[in-house]
């Protein structure tokens, strides 16, 4: 919960007559725009025509006017308070670029220059650019692969690829294609062949024949994916695996609908909106600036209970299937992990435990955050090379054996 | 607009604490705004904290007629704005067949007498009203691209009849729990407020107006306990109609103050999931008590 910003002691701004309004009212939209809001020309319109309306003479008023027409979010409502903080104490000094600069501090997703990195890149030469620690092990690898190569990088795992073989890998991702999964909306569509009569289309059709039902017009049900939510664990021990996972996130938010993703280390973090940038090096560089916590240490019953209580409601409705992607290497020693797994577990239609450890063929669940975790998942499945994606991806277009709740 | 509304911001929380809605500054300033303008008001908050109630005040005192369209997944075209009553339609082509008449059949079956209106179009037609379009998030997105029509122009097109405006069009008002996030085009068309959770003395205001057979001792107590219950971590939170609900059963059960026993028993009226009600009961909840009661009286 926000806490109410009117304790701040601010004194309040002399406001200046109508006249002089406008142009501080199209400089602090500017500057809300500086800040990330998504706010135009016409809204200042609005904002004028509300302060003409609600009068100047209250701060509290004030606010509130440009608050009901400028802010559209909840969760912009920290940046708005302090934007107007900033710019309403005296709005001639703000005007002049000191309060710009600032909240270009605060913009919460920062724009990617596009194609920055991949530029660097050109420059550099036509290879491309592998991570630094592996440079000394490339190789040359063929574009066109034998088949035996193939073999060999599907079973690879990903933590002992080098940087080449690696951007085979994602290429090979790029290929996956997700089963849709199709499930009954409430909505109709036409039909000639659909098993439901349209009477409206039949009636207007009728009238062109002078009223006489020539052909009886079919709708049949809309068919839709459920929402697919991807949680990524992104600290230190998973660090090689998220890198590659995220190219298959990014891929499979360009295949379908409806996706969802989120990363977590010591946070969480919502990557949805970066995801969906059609190039994947730009969506990766907008996700870096808005992720604070890569190859950190891991808190998962913390991130997974702030998803249940931010997120669970808004991205689990009809029938989602959550793939939760971590080693379950606990730095807190899965407090708390067990429940906020079943609550994860009661609110989706089915959740999926991808893990890298799993590749270990003697694998025990040893660790406690592993053994709170594993009695609430409906799956658990190894993820460290291509073919255990390729087998994910199969699972997925299978009905799962057991199903909880809904 | 009609002259009916109210005329300052004053006024506009006077009209809402008439109708027994005890609404803070900022919310009183973006409904009078919402009135004047003629935009739709987009209200965001969770669940309890009187978004819906708003429209029903509002209805109520204007006085105009409240017209509530209920969202849910899969609503279409024919359950919110209109449908053609199709077998009267039927009949209509069989009688002017009888008669010979089919070379005007199209024209004379898409009459508006043909047409049934729901809840969009009868808000926009006759009196003057006030729209409830509730729980939005609740509906899926293709039925929000349809609502635009209505929200910037107050009106809606029938293909076969022609645009139908609003004589006067309504207050309308739009309320979201936030179970998804409902799209941009919707929020650009509407003034913005996101409802919180009321402060201490906005509560006890509340109650005093929507519960005031319950002592004030009491109600100062129970306000003092749900403020603090709303500080813990709990999945779902009460909201201000938890709070009225339970200083009624707490005075039904002729609690004069708070104590454990009767907290206790009567937990479920305040929380809905069992897991947040098992977190509370018994030592966290004599905690609690202890604490309200000592916040109480200060």
């Amino acid at each position: 919960m926000i806490p109410p910003r009117e304790s701040m002691q601010v004194p309040p701004a002399p406001l200046r007559p109508a006249a002089a309004l406008a142009p501080n009212i199209q400089a602090f939209v500017r500057l809300l725009r500086r800040a990330g809001l998504q706010v135009g020309p016409g809204d200042a319109l609005l904002a004028m025509e509300a302060l003409s309306i609600a009068g100047l003479d209250s701060r509290a008023g004030f606010r509130a006017a440009l608050k009901a027409t400028l802010l559209r979010k909840h969760e912009q409502n920290d940046i708005f308070d302090a934007a107007f903080e900033l710019f309403w104490r005296d709005p001639e000094r703000a005007r002049a670029g000191a309060a710009m600069a600032l909240m270009e501090a605060q913009k919460p997703e920062e724009r990617a220059k596009p194609g920055g990195r991949r530029l660097a890149e050109a420059m550099a030469g036509d290879r491309p650019k592998p991570p630094p620690p592996e440079e000394e092990e490339k190789r040359e690898l063929d574009a066109s692969m034998t088949v035996s190569e193939r073999e060999r990088l599907q079973q690879m795992d990903f933590e002992a690829m080098s940087a080449a073989e690696i951007s085979q890998a994602k290429q090979e991702i790029r290929k996956l294609v997700l089963p849709l999964d199709a499930r009954p909306t409430r909505r109709f569509r036409p039909d000639p062949l659909g098993p439901r009569v349209d009477i409206r289309a039949t009636i207007r059709a009728a009238t062109r024949t002078g009223g006489e039902i020539a052909t009886i017009a079919r709708r049949r049900q809309v068919e839709r994916t459920p929402p697919l939510v991807a949680i990524c664990d992104i600290s230190g021990s998973m660090a090689r695996y998220a890198q590659i996972l995220l190219h298959f996130m990014h891929a499979v938010t360009a295949d379908r609908d409806r996706v969802h993703s989120f990363l977590f280390g010591t946070r969480l973090s919502n990557i949805t909106r970066q995801l969906r940038h059609k190039d994947p090096e730009i969506a990766f560089e907008m996700i870096s600036h808005i992720v604070p916590d890569w190859s950190g240490g891991t808190r998962i019953g913390e991130a997974l209970e702030r998803f249940n209580q931010d997120w669970g409601r808004r991205v689990l409705g009809q029938g989602a299937v959550v793939l939760l992607i971590t080693d379950g290497l606990d730095r807190e020693g899965g407090r708390g992990l067990a429940e906020a797994t079943d609550r994860l577990q009661r609110s989706c239609r089915r959740l999926i435990w991808l893990n890298p450890l799993l590749r270990y063929a003697g694998f025990q669940p040893k660790s406690q955050g592993i053994r709170a975790m594993l009695p609430h998942v409906h799956d658990f499945r190894p993820v460290h090379n291509l073919a255990s994606l390729k087998a994910l991806v199969d699972a997925l277009s299978e009905t799962p054996k057991r199903e909880h709740g809904r | 607009m009609t002259a009916t509304l109210p005329a300052d911001v004053a006024a506009t929380t006077a009209l809402l604490a008439a109708g027994g809605y005890v609404a803070d500054a900022a919310l009183a300033t973006t409904v009078h705004l919402a009135l004047r303008m003629g935009r739709p008001l987009f209200l965001e908050g969770e669940p309890g904290t009187g978004k819906t109630e708003i429209a029903k005040v509002l209805a109520a005192q204007l006085p105009r007629g409240l017209v509530r369209l209920q969202c849910y997944d899969g609503l279409d075209l024919s359950a919110a704005a209109y449908e053609w009553n199709h077998a009267r339609q039927l009949m209509a082509i069989r009688m002017a067949e009888a008669r010979g008449e089919t070379a005007n059949l199209e024209a004379s079956i898409y009459e508006r007498r043909y047409l049934e209106a729901r809840p969009l179009l009868r808000a926009l037609e006759g009196e003057p009203s006030v729209l409830l379009i509730d729980e939005l998030d609740r509906a899926d997105e293709p039925f929000e691209a349809f609502l635009l029509e209505v929200l910037s122009d107050f009106q809606i097109t029938v293909p076969e009849l022609g645009t139908i405006h609003a004589a006067t069009p309504p207050v309308v008002i739009i309320t979201s729990n936030r179970t998804r996030e409902v799209h941009d085009a919707i929020r650009r068309r509407c003034l913005y407020h996101w409802v919180d959770y009321p402060d201490a003395a906005r509560e006890r205001a509340i109650l005093a107006l929507r519960a005031p057979q319950v002592a004030e001792t009491l109600s100062a107590q129970v306000v003092a306990f749900v403020q603090r219950l709303r500080q813990g971590d709990y999945y779902k939170l009460p909201g201000v109609a938890e709070t009225i609900d339970w200083a009624n059963a707490l005075a039904a059960l002729d609690a004069r103050e708070l104590e454990a026993g009767a907290v206790n028993a009567t937990l479920g009226v305040l929380l809905k999931y069992q897991d947040d009600i098992a977190k509370l009961r018994g030592e966290e909840a004599a905690r609690l008590v202890a604490e309200a009661k000592e916040g109480a009286r200060a």
